[in-house]
C-alpha cells in the first residue's frame, strides 16, 4: 500500500508449499469440516438435529464455548427464519461466520526499514515452543537478508541457553548469553546494546516460560520489557505471545494475563499439527482480536508460516 | 488449578443446597450447568456425556428425590462420581521389578517430560531412598540432553551421558546395562516429545519400550490441554502399554479438565501432579482429595502431610521450650515461622487447600503471596541480633534505618512490631495456662503460630 517502500511484510517471503502443508496437517486426509457436514446432512434438507450435532462438533474442535455459541446462535437465527434449506447453504453460512471471526486477526509481522534494531520479545507459558519458534523466525529473516541477533533470556530452565545457542549456530546468527541464573533483564539490555553497536536489523529476545498465574514471574517479565526500553524507548517493537494450539480454554486466560503484564502485540500459534482440528485459533481470535503473526504446523523450519485467514479457512475446508 | 471448575460447579450446586424438595426439572437444569462447566473446563466431550449420564441415573433414581436434603445428596453424588472418574485411590509407582526398575516417560512436545523426570528422580531418591539413574533418549531437540544433565545435577542423581548422534534404542540399551552394573534401583528414561500421529516416532518409542521392558510407562500431559487430551491419550495408549499418567503445570489456572479426560480415556491411574517450576513441586495424586478441591471443599489432608514433612520439628520444639521457660517469643522466632511458611509453598498454596479457600476472591490469594512473607523476613534481617531479641529497643531512628535497609517504609516496620507484640501476648497467655494445648498445637500444625491459625501479616 502507501508505505510499500519501508516495510518488509513477513508474508512476502511466504514459503511455497506452506499452505499445502497447512491443509494436509490440520486435516489429515479429509477436511473435518466438509466431512462432518456431509455426515451431518445425509439428506438434502437441513434440520434441527444437524445444527445441534454441528454444535457438538465445534465444541470437540476446541472452538470454545463462547465462539461456538456465537456461530450456532447465528445459524439458528437463519434456520428459524427459514433461510437455511440446503446443506450447501449451511456450509456456506458456517464458512462465512467462521471466516468473519478470523478476519480481524490478519496482520503479518512487518519490519520497517527505519527501525533498527527491531526488537521482538517472546513470551509465553512453559513448553509452548518459544525457543523453537525463535529459531525458525530467525532462519526466515536471515534468508530474507536481514541481520538477526538472539538474546538468551531464558536463564531459568536448565540448558535453555544452549538450546538457543544451537539454533544460533544452525542459522549462523550471534547469540548474546549469560550464565543460567542471571537476570534476564540484564541479558536483554546487553543484547540490545550489542545489536545497536553492530547495527543489527532484528533482535529477538527469548524469555523463560512462566505460568501467567505466578505474580512474581510476571513482574520479572515486566522488568525485562522496562529495561529494554531504557536504550530505545520504542523497544520492544513487538511482544509476541506464543500459544500452544493443543491448549484448551486456558489459552484465553494466558493471553489476557500476559497482555495485562507486557502488552502483547501479536500471537504465534504453534503445534497446530498436534490438534486434530485447529479450532483453538477461532477461540483465540474471537476473544482477543490480536493479530496472529505466525502459525506452526510441524517441526521443520519451513513449517512455521504467516497466518492468513483466507488461506486458513480454505485449508480447513479442504479447497484444492 | 481447579478454581474455575469449582466456581462453576459450586454455583449451580449451591442453588440446590438447602432445598427441601427438588424435582426432576431441578436436576435436569443443574446437570445442564454441570455439563457446560465441564466443557468449559476442557473435559473431553465423550467423557462429559458419560459423566453427566451417570449422575443423572443416580440422581433421578431414589437416592436424591427421596432424600431429606436432596441438594446435599446431589452434591455427594457429583463428588463421588468425580472421584470415581479420577480413579478410586492413590496409586504409587510400582517398582517391584528386578532392579533396575525402568520408568519410561512419553508425551507430546512441551508437556514437561524432562522436568518431570527430575522431580520423579528426586522423589524416589529422597522419599523412597532409591538409587536412581536418569538418561535422555531425546536426540532431536537441541540441548535436551544437556537439560536433563543439569536437572540430574540439581536433584543429585546419576546421569548416563548420551549423544545426539546415537540412536535412541542404542542409548537405552547402554544405559540399562550400565544401571545394572552399577546396582541402581531405578532407571528413568526421558524421551523426545512426539505427536501421536507421527508414525516413525511412535514406532521408535515402541521399540524403546520393547528394549527396556519398563516397570512403569508414564504418559505426561499438560493440565492446560484442551479437547485433544482425550485423543492424544487414546493414541498413546494404543501404541504403548501405559501404566500411569503424570499431569503437569497444574499450578496454573487451567481448569484441569484434561486430568479427568485422560484418566477416563486411558483407564490408567494418575500417579503424580506437577505443581510448580521447582524440582520439589511434585505431589502424589489423591483422587478423593482433588475431587473435593474441585468442589471447593478443601484438601486438608495434603496440607497436614506437607506440614509434617517440611516443618522443622526441632525448631518447633526449641521454641516451645523457650516459651515454657518464660522467655519471650522474639523476632527471630517470627522470622523462622515465616521461612517455614515459605517452605510450604507460601500462603497461596496453603489457601488453595483450605476448605473454602478456592472461593476466596482471586486477588486475595495474590495479596497474601510470597511478597508479604519476603518483606517480613527482609525487615527482620535488617535488624541487629540485639534488636531481634529485644524489639522494645526499636525506636524512631532505628526504625528508619531498618526501613531503609529492607527497602520498606517505617509504617511497615511499625506494623510488624505491632503484630509481633500481639503474638507475644498470645504466647504469654498460653505459657501460663494452656501449655499442653500449645504443645499439641505445635506438633499438629508445626510452625504455625498457636491459637491464631494464620501468622501475622495475613490476619488483617
Amino acid at each position: 500500500m502507501a508505505e510499500k517502500h519501508a516495510t518488509t511484510a513477513y508474508s512476502r517471503f511466504k514459503n511455497p508449499g506452506f499452505v499445502t502443508r497447512l491443509r494436509a496437517r490440520i486435516n489429515r486426509g479429509d477436511s473435518w469440516l466438509t466431512y462432518d457436514l456431509r455426515n451431518l446432512l445425509p439428506g438434502d434438507r437441513v434440520d434441527q438435529d444437524a445444527i445441534d450435532e454441528l454444535e457438538t462438533q465445534l465444541l470437540l474442535a476446541d472452538i470454545g464455548v463462547d465462539a461456538t455459541q456465537q456461530v450456532i446462535g447465528r445459524l439458528q437465527t437463519l434456520f428459524d427464519g427459514g433461510k437455511l434449506y440446503k446443506p450447501v447453504e449451511l456450509g456456506r453460512a458456517l464458512r462465512e461466520h467462521l471466516g468473519s471471526i478470523l478476519a480481524p486477526c490478519d496482520g503479518p509481522l512487518e519490519i520497517p526499514d527505519d527501525v533498527r534494531p527491531f526488537v521482538i520479545l517472546m513470551v509465553g507459558v512453559n513448553g509452548v515452543g518459544k525457543t523453537t519458534t525463535i529459531g525458525k523466525v530467525a532462519a526466515h529473516l536471515k534468508n530474507q537478508g536481514k541481520s538477526v541477533m538472539l538474546a538468551a533470556g531464558d536463564t531459568f530452565r536448565a540448558a535453555a541457553v544452549e538450546q538457543l545457542q544451537e539454533w544460533g549456530r544452525r542459522n549462523s546468527v550471534p547469540v548474546i548469553a549469560q550464565p543460567t541464573g542471571s537476570d534476564p533483564a540484564s541479558v536483554g539490555y546487553d543484547a540490545l546494546a550489542a545489536a545497536r553497536a553492530r547495527n543489527t536489523d532484528v533482535l529477538i529476545v527469548d524469555t523463560a516460560g512462566r505460568l501467567h498465574t505466578q505474580g512474581h514471574l510476571m513482574d520479572e517479565l515486566k522488568k525485562v520489557r522496562r529495561v529494554l526500553g531504557k536504550q530505545d524507548d520504542t523497544a520492544p517493537h513487538e511482544v509476541l505471545l506464543v500459544v500452544d494450539a493443543t491448549t484448551g480454554g486456558n489459552a484465553l486466560q494466558q493471553a489476557q494475563q500476559f497482555h495485562e503484564a507486557v502488552g502483547v502485540t501479536g500471537l504465534a500459534v504453534t503445534k497446530l499439527d498436534g490438534t486434530a482440528r485447529g479450532g483453538v485459533v477461532f477461540a483465540i481470535a474471537q476473544k482477543l482480536k490480536l493479530p496472529i503473526r505466525f502459525i506452526g504446523v510441524g517441526e521443520g523450519v519451513d513449517d512455521l508460516g504467516p497466518f492468513d485467514s483466507e488461506a486458513f479457512m480454505s485449508a480447513l475446508y479442504g479447497d484444492k | 488449578m481447579f478454581e474455575n471448575l469449582s466456581d462453576r460447579l459450586g454455583d449451580s450446586l449451591h442453588k440446590l443446597r438447602g432445598r427441601g424438595r427438588i424435582t426432576e426439572d431441578n436436576v435436569r437444569e443443574t446437570l445442564r450447568e454441570v455439563r457446560l462447566a465441564l466443557l468449559e473446563a476442557d473435559v473431553a466431550l465423550p467423557v462429559v456425556k458419560q459423566f453427566v449420564e451417570d449422575i443423572r441415573e443416580r440422581a433421578v433414581g431414589a437416592e436424591v428425590l427421596r432424600s431429606l436434603t436432596p441438594g446435599q445428596a446431589l452434591i455427594k453424588i457429583v463428588q463421588e462420581e468425580l472421584t470415581r472418574t479420577l480413579g478410586e485411590e492413590n496409586s504409587e509407582l510400582n517398582l517391584r521389578a528386578k532392579p533396575p526398575a525402568v520408568v519410561l516417560m512419553a508425551g507430546l512436545q512441551g508437556a514437561g517430560k524432562t522436568t518431570s523426570v527430575g522431580k520423579l528422580a528426586r522423589h524416589l531418591r529422597e522419599r523412597q531412598k532409591k538409587k536412581v539413574m536418569v538418561v535422555s533418549c531425546d536426540t532431536y531437540r537441541p540441548a535436551a540432553i544437556d537439560q536433563l544433565k543439569r536437572v540430574a545435577e540439581q536433584v543429585q542423581v546419576d546421569f548416563f551421558p548420551s549423544s545426539a548422534d546415537d540412536k535412541p534404542v542404542a542409548i537405552a540399551k547402554a544405559a540399562l546395562a550400565q544401571a545394572r552394573k552399577s546396582f541402581h534401583d531405578v532407571l528413568i528414561v526421558d524421551t523426545a516429545g512426539r505427536l501421536a500421529i507421527d508414525e516413525p516416532m511412535m514406532q521408535e518409542i515402541s521399540a524403546l519400550h520393547g528394549q527396556l521392558e519398563p516397570a512403569e510407562t508414564l504418559f505426561v500431559v499438560d493440565a492446560m490441554t484442551g479437547q485433544d487430551a482425550a485423543r492424544t491419550a487414546a493414541a498413546f495408549g494404543e501404541a504403548l502399554p501405559l501404566t500411569g499418567v503424570v499431569v503437569t503445570k497444574v499450578d496454573g489456572d487451567a481448569r484441569g479438565g484434561a486430568a479427568l479426560s485422560v484418566r477416563q480415556v486411558t483407564g490408567k491411574p494418575i500417579k503424580f501432579l506437577g505443581t510448580g517450576e521447582k524440582l520439589e513441586a511434585l505431589e502424589p495424586f489423591h483422587p478423593e482429595r482433588i475431587a473435593s478441591r474441585i468442589l471447593g471443599m478443601g484438601d486438608v489432608l495434603t496440607l497436614v502431610e506437607e506440614a509434617e514433612r517440611k516443618v522443622d520439628k526441632d525448631k518447633a520444639a526449641r521454641l516451645a521450650r523457650k516459651i515454657k521457660k518464660g522467655k519471650g517469643f522474639d523476632l527471630n522466632d517470627l522470622a523462622d515461622q515465616m521461612r517455614q511458611m515459605q517452605e510450604m509453598g507460601g500462603m497461596a498454596a496453603l489457601l488453595d487447600k483450605m476448605p473454602g479457600g478456592a472461593q476466596l476472591p482471586k486477588g486475595a490469594a495474590g495479596m497474601a503471596d510470597e511478597t508479604q512473607i519476603t518483606r517480613t523476613i527482609a525487615i527482620v534481617n535488617s535488624m541487629t541480633p540485639h534488636e531481634r531479641q529485644f524489639p522494645d529497643l526499636i525506636k524512631s531512628s532505628r526504625k528508619r534505618r531498618i526501613a531503609t535497609g529492607s527497602g520498606t517504609q517505617v509504617q511497615d516496620v511499625n506494623r510488624l512490631l505491632k503484630q509481633h507484640l500481639q503474638m507475644q501476648k498470645m504466647m504469654k497467655k498460653f505459657s501460663k495456662g494452656g501449655m499442653k494445648k500449645l504443645m499439641r498445637g505445635m506438633q499438629g500444625m508445626g510452625g504455625m503460630p498457636p491459637g491464631g491459625g494464620l501468622p501475622p501479616g495475613f490476619g488483617r
